[in-house]
C-alpha cells in the first residue's frame, strides 16, 4: 500500500517537474513547480517526517514559490514565447541532462548488501545497524511527544550551531534584499 | 482491505459529508447574515422578499450565479482564469477538516454489505474529518497556498483594476502570515503540542488561552482579519478605488467561488480562534463533557457552534465599525506593530513560563495562567498606555482641541 | 498515522470535484453571446488604454523577500516552543538559544527599518 502510494506520488513529481520546464509561458511553469512541491512533501509524510511535509508547503510552495511569481510579475515575462530555441542552447542543455542523469543510473548498480557494507565504511554515517535503531527511536520519540517534539531534541541540542548559524544567514538574505532593492537611497 | 479499515474509511466519509455540507450550507446563509447583521446595524430591514424574512435569498443567490452569463475577457490567460477560481475555492474548503468540532463519540458497527464485505468499528470517533498529528500546521501550511487563487485572478484577467487588486492582496496576505505564525508559537509554548486535540485537552484541564496569551489571541484574530481580506483590511477588493479588485473581470458561478471562499475562510480563523483560544468544544465550568457519549457530543458541537459564529459576529460587527485603512498604514501596521509585538511576546511568554516553572516551581497550570493573565495585564498597560500614550484607548472624543 | 491523511486526500478529491462540478453546471446552464464591449478588460466604461502587462514597484519583491526570511524564523520556533514544554530541564539553553537567534535577526530587522525598506510610499 504504502509502496503504491509512493509510486503515485514519485510519478506526480517526476510529471511535474517535466511539465515545469517544458512550459512556454513562466506562471504556468511556476504553478507546476508548486504541484512537484506537493508530491514532495507527500514523499516526506510516507516517511514519516510529518513536520518537514508540513514545513515543505509552507514555506516552499506558500512562500519561496510566491517570490518567484512576483518576480515573474514584476520583471514582465508574461510573454509566452521564449528566447531558447537554437540547437546549441538544445544540445547543451541535453549535454547537462546526460550528466545529471548518469549518477543517478550509476545507483543502479549498489545493491542493498553493497550499500550497507560502503556506508558502515565510511567514517561519517557509521554502522548502518546503529543509524536503523536510531530511526525505530526516532519513531517511538515522535509517538510520544508528538511529531514536533521530537525534532526539537536533535535541534537544539545536537545541531546547536548550525542553527544559531542559520539566524546569520537569514540576516544575510534580509540586508541582501534590501541592498539589492534600494541601491538609489 | 481489512474490515477495521473499512470502517474508518465509512466514517471518514460520513464525517467529510457532513462537515462540507454544513460549511457550504453555513456558507450560503453566512451571506445572508451578513446582510441583515448589516441592515440592523444601519437601521434597514435587509433582504426580506424571497422567502418568509428573505430565508431563501442565497438559494436565489445561488440559482442566479448559475444561469448567469460567463466573461471571459479576449486579453485573459484562459486557463489560468480558469484555474484561479479552484485555487482559491481548494485550499478554503479543505481548512475545516481537521478542526474538532465536538467531543469524541463512541461509536460501535459491525455489518456486512453484499459485495463491499464486513465493516467493523468499535471505539471512540474523534469528532474531525482528519485528525492529523501535524495539527494546525496543516491550516498554516494549505492557508498559505490561498494566495495564489487571488494572484493568479489578479495577473491573468489581464485588466488593470483585477492586477492592482490581486498584487496588493498578495503582498497583504504575506506580510500578515508572519504575525499569524508567530501567534500560534506561545500556544505551543504552554500545549507543548500542535494538535487540536492536546490543544483543547490543555484548556480543558487549565484556563482558556484567551486569559494566559491574550495578546497572541489579538495578534491571531487581527491577522486573521488581514488573511480573509475583511474590513478594515479590505485593500485587495476596496471597492471605491479598485471596482471589485482581483475579481473584476470574474461573473457567475467563477466569482461566486471566490465569495465561498472568502466566507469559508472567515468561519475557519473563527473556529481556529475558537479551538486555539476558548477551549473549542469545551463547556466551561463543567467535567461533565470529558465523559464521552452521544448528549455531550451534541453539547459540546453546540458549544463550538457557538463560540465560532460569535467570532463571525464579531468579524462583521467591525465591518460597520472601522473604516478602511490606508495601504502604508496597513503595512506599517503589518511590518513595525505586529511583527515586533509577536517577536517581544514569544520571548515574553517563553522566559515567563521558565521563570514560573523551573525557578518558582509552579505546577498548577491553573495558578500559571492567572499569573500570565498578570504579565498580559502590565504589558497592555504598558503598550496602550505608556508607548501610545493612550490615544487608541482614548479614542478622538476626549482629545483637548475637540472641546471647543 | 498515515490513515488520518487518507482522510485528507479523500476530501481534496471531493473538494476538486465539487469545483469542477460548480464551474461545469454554471459553463452548461449559462447563455454566451460574447460582443466586442463585453471581452474587453473593465476600466469604468472608458475606452481601453495600453496593456495591464507592465512592471510593478520593486517594492513587492522586497516584502516577499522579508516575508520568506521572518516566516523562516517563525517556522524555527514552532519545534523550539514544543521542546520548551517537554526538555523541562534545558529550558534556560532553549531561552539563551532563541534570545540568540532572534537577537541576530533583530539587528536585520533595525537595518531593514532605518534603510526604509518598511516604508510604502
Amino acid at each position: 500500500m504504502t509502496e503504491i502510494v509512493f509510486y503515485i506520488l514519485g510519478a506526480a513529481a517526476v510529471i511535474s517537474g517535466i511539465a515545469c520546464i517544458l512550459q512556454r509561458n513562466p506562471v504556468s511553469a511556476a504553478l507546476w513547480l508548486v504541484a512537484a512541491m506537493f508530491a514532495l512533501a507527500g514523499i516526506y509524510v510516507l516517511l514519516n517526517a510529518q513536520f518537514i511535509g508540513a514545513i515543505q508547503v509552507l514555506v516552499y510552495a506558500g512562500a519561496i514559490m510566491v517570490l518567484f511569481l512576483f518576480v515573474i510579475m514584476l520583471l514582465n515575462l508574461g510573454r509566452e514565447t521564449s528566447d531558447i530555441r537554437r540547437w546549441p542552447a538544445l544540445m547543451a542543455g541535453a549535454a547537462i541532462a546526460a550528466g545529471l542523469a548518469a549518477p543517478l543510473l550509476a545507483l543502479r548498480l549498489y545493491s542493498p548488501a553493497r550499500l550497507a557494507s560502503e556506508v558502515s565504511g565510511s567514517p561519517v554515517f557509521g554502522d548502518p545497524g546503529a543509524v536503523l535503531s536510531q530511526g525505530a527511536a526516532a519513531q517511538g520519540l515522535a509517538e510520544s511527544q508528538g511529531v514536533v517534539g521530537a525534532i526539537a531534541g536533535p535541534l537544539f541540542q545536537t545541531y546547536l550551531v548550525p542553527f544559531e548559524v542559520t539566524s546569520v544567514l537569514l540576516l544575510v538574505a534580509a540586508v541582501g534584499a534590501v541592498v539589492l532593492a534600494k541601491r538609489r537611497l | 482491505m481489512t474490515p477495521e479499515l473499512k470502517g474508518f474509511i465509512v466514517l471518514t466519509v460520513v464525517k467529510m459529508l457532513v462537515v462540507f455540507t454544513i460549511t457550504l450550507v453555513g456558507v450560503a446563509l453566512l451571506t445572508l447574515l451578513e446582510r441583515k447583521v448589516s441592515a440592523w446595524m444601519q437601521n434597514r430591514r435587509g433582504p426580506n422578499r424571497v422567502g418568509y424574512a428573505g430565508l431563501l435569498q442565497p438559494a436565489a443567490d445561488g440559482l442566479k450565479n448559475i444561469i448567469k452569463e460567463e466573461t471571459l475577457p479576449d486579453e485573459a490567460n484562459k486557463i489560468l482564469f480558469m484555474l484561479a477560481p479552484l485555487l482559491s475555492f481548494v485550499p478554503a474548503l479543505m481548512l475545516a477538516a481537521v478542526i474538532p468540532f465536538a467531543a469524541p463519540l463512541p461509536v460501535a458497527f459491525d455489518f456486512s454489505l453484499p459485495v463491499l464485505g464486513r465493516f467493523v468499528h468499535d471505539g471512540l470517533v474523534p469528532m474531525v474529518v482528519a485528525d492529523l498529528p501535524v495539527g494546525f500546521l496543516f491550516v498554516l501550511a494549505i492557508s498559505s497556498l490561498g494566495v495564489y487563487g487571488i494572484a493568479l485572478a489578479g495577473w491573468s484577467s489581464n485588466s488593470k483594476y483585477s492586477l492592482l487588486g490581486g498584487l496588493r492582496a498578495s503582498a497583504q496576505m504575506v506580510s500578515y502570515e508572519v504575525p499569524l505564525g508567530l501567534s500560534i508559537i506561545p500556544v505551543i509554548l504552554l500545549s507543548g503540542n500542535v494538535s487540536f486535540g492536546a490543544i483543547i485537552t490543555e484548556q480543558q484541564t487549565g484556563l482558556w488561552y484567551v486569559l494566559p496569551l491574550f495578546f497572541a489571541f489579538f495578534l491571531f484574530f487581527v491577522s486573521g482579519f488581514a488573511e480573509t481580506n475583511r474590513l478594515p483590511f479590505d485593500m485587495p477588493e476596496a471597492e471605491s478605488e479598485l471596482i471589485a479588485g482581483y475579481h473584476t473581470e470574474y461573473s457567475a458561478m467563477k466569482f461566486s467561488m471566490f465569495f465561498i471562499a472568502e466566507y469559508a475562510n472567515i468561519v475557519t480563523v473563527a473556529a481556529m480562534t475558537a479551538a486555539l483560544f476558548f477551549g473549542g468544544w469545551d463547556i466551561p465550568f463543567t467535567r461533565w463533557d470529558q465523559t464521552p457519549g452521544l448528549p455531550q457530543t451534541l453539547a459540546s458541537g453546540l458549544f463550538m457552534f457557538g463560540k465560532t459564529m460569535s467570532f463571525v459576529f464579531v468579524v462583521m460587527w467591525v465591518r460597520w465599525t472601522l473604516p478602511r485603512f490606508r495601504y502604508d498604514q496597513l503595512m506599517s501596521l503589518g511590518w513595525k506593530f505586529m511583527l515586533p509585538l509577536g517577536l517581544v511576546y514569544v520571548m515574553l511568554i517563553g522566559s515567563a513560563v521558565w521563570l514560573i516553572e523551573n525557578m518558582l516551581g509552579v505546577g498548577s497550570p491553573v495558578t500559571r495562567g492567572f499569573l500570565l493573565f498578570g504579565l498580559n495585564l502590565g504589558l497592555g498597560y504598558l503598550i496602550f498606555f505608556i508607548i501610545d500614550r493612550g490615544h487608541v484607548v482614548r479614542g478622538s472624543t476626549a482629545r483637548p482641541e475637540a472641546v471647543h | 498515522m498515515p490513515r488520518d491523511y487518507s482522510a485528507i486526500i479523500i476530501l481534496g478529491l471531493f473538494v476538486i470535484a465539487n469545483g469542477i462540478l460548480m464551474i461545469g453546471a454554471s459553463h452548461l446552464l449559462s447563455a454566451t453571446r460574447r460582443t466586442a464591449t463585453k471581452i474587453a478588460p473593465y476600466e469604468s466604461g472608458m475606452p481601453v488604454l495600453g496593456s495591464a502587462r507592465e512592471r510593478f514597484s520593486v517594492k513587492f519583491y522586497l516584502v516577499a523577500m522579508l516575508f520568506i526570511v521572518f516566516d523562516i524564523e517563525a517556522v524555527f520556533m514552532i519545534p523550539w516552543a514544543a521542546g520548551f514544554r517537554q526538555l523541562e530541564g534545558m529550558r534556560g539553553l532553549l531561552l539563551i538559544e532563541m534570545l540568540v537567534f532572534v537577537g541576530i535577526l533583530a539587528i536585520g530587522y533595525i537595518y531593514v527599518w532605518k534603510r526604509g525598506a518598511l516604508e510604502w510610499d
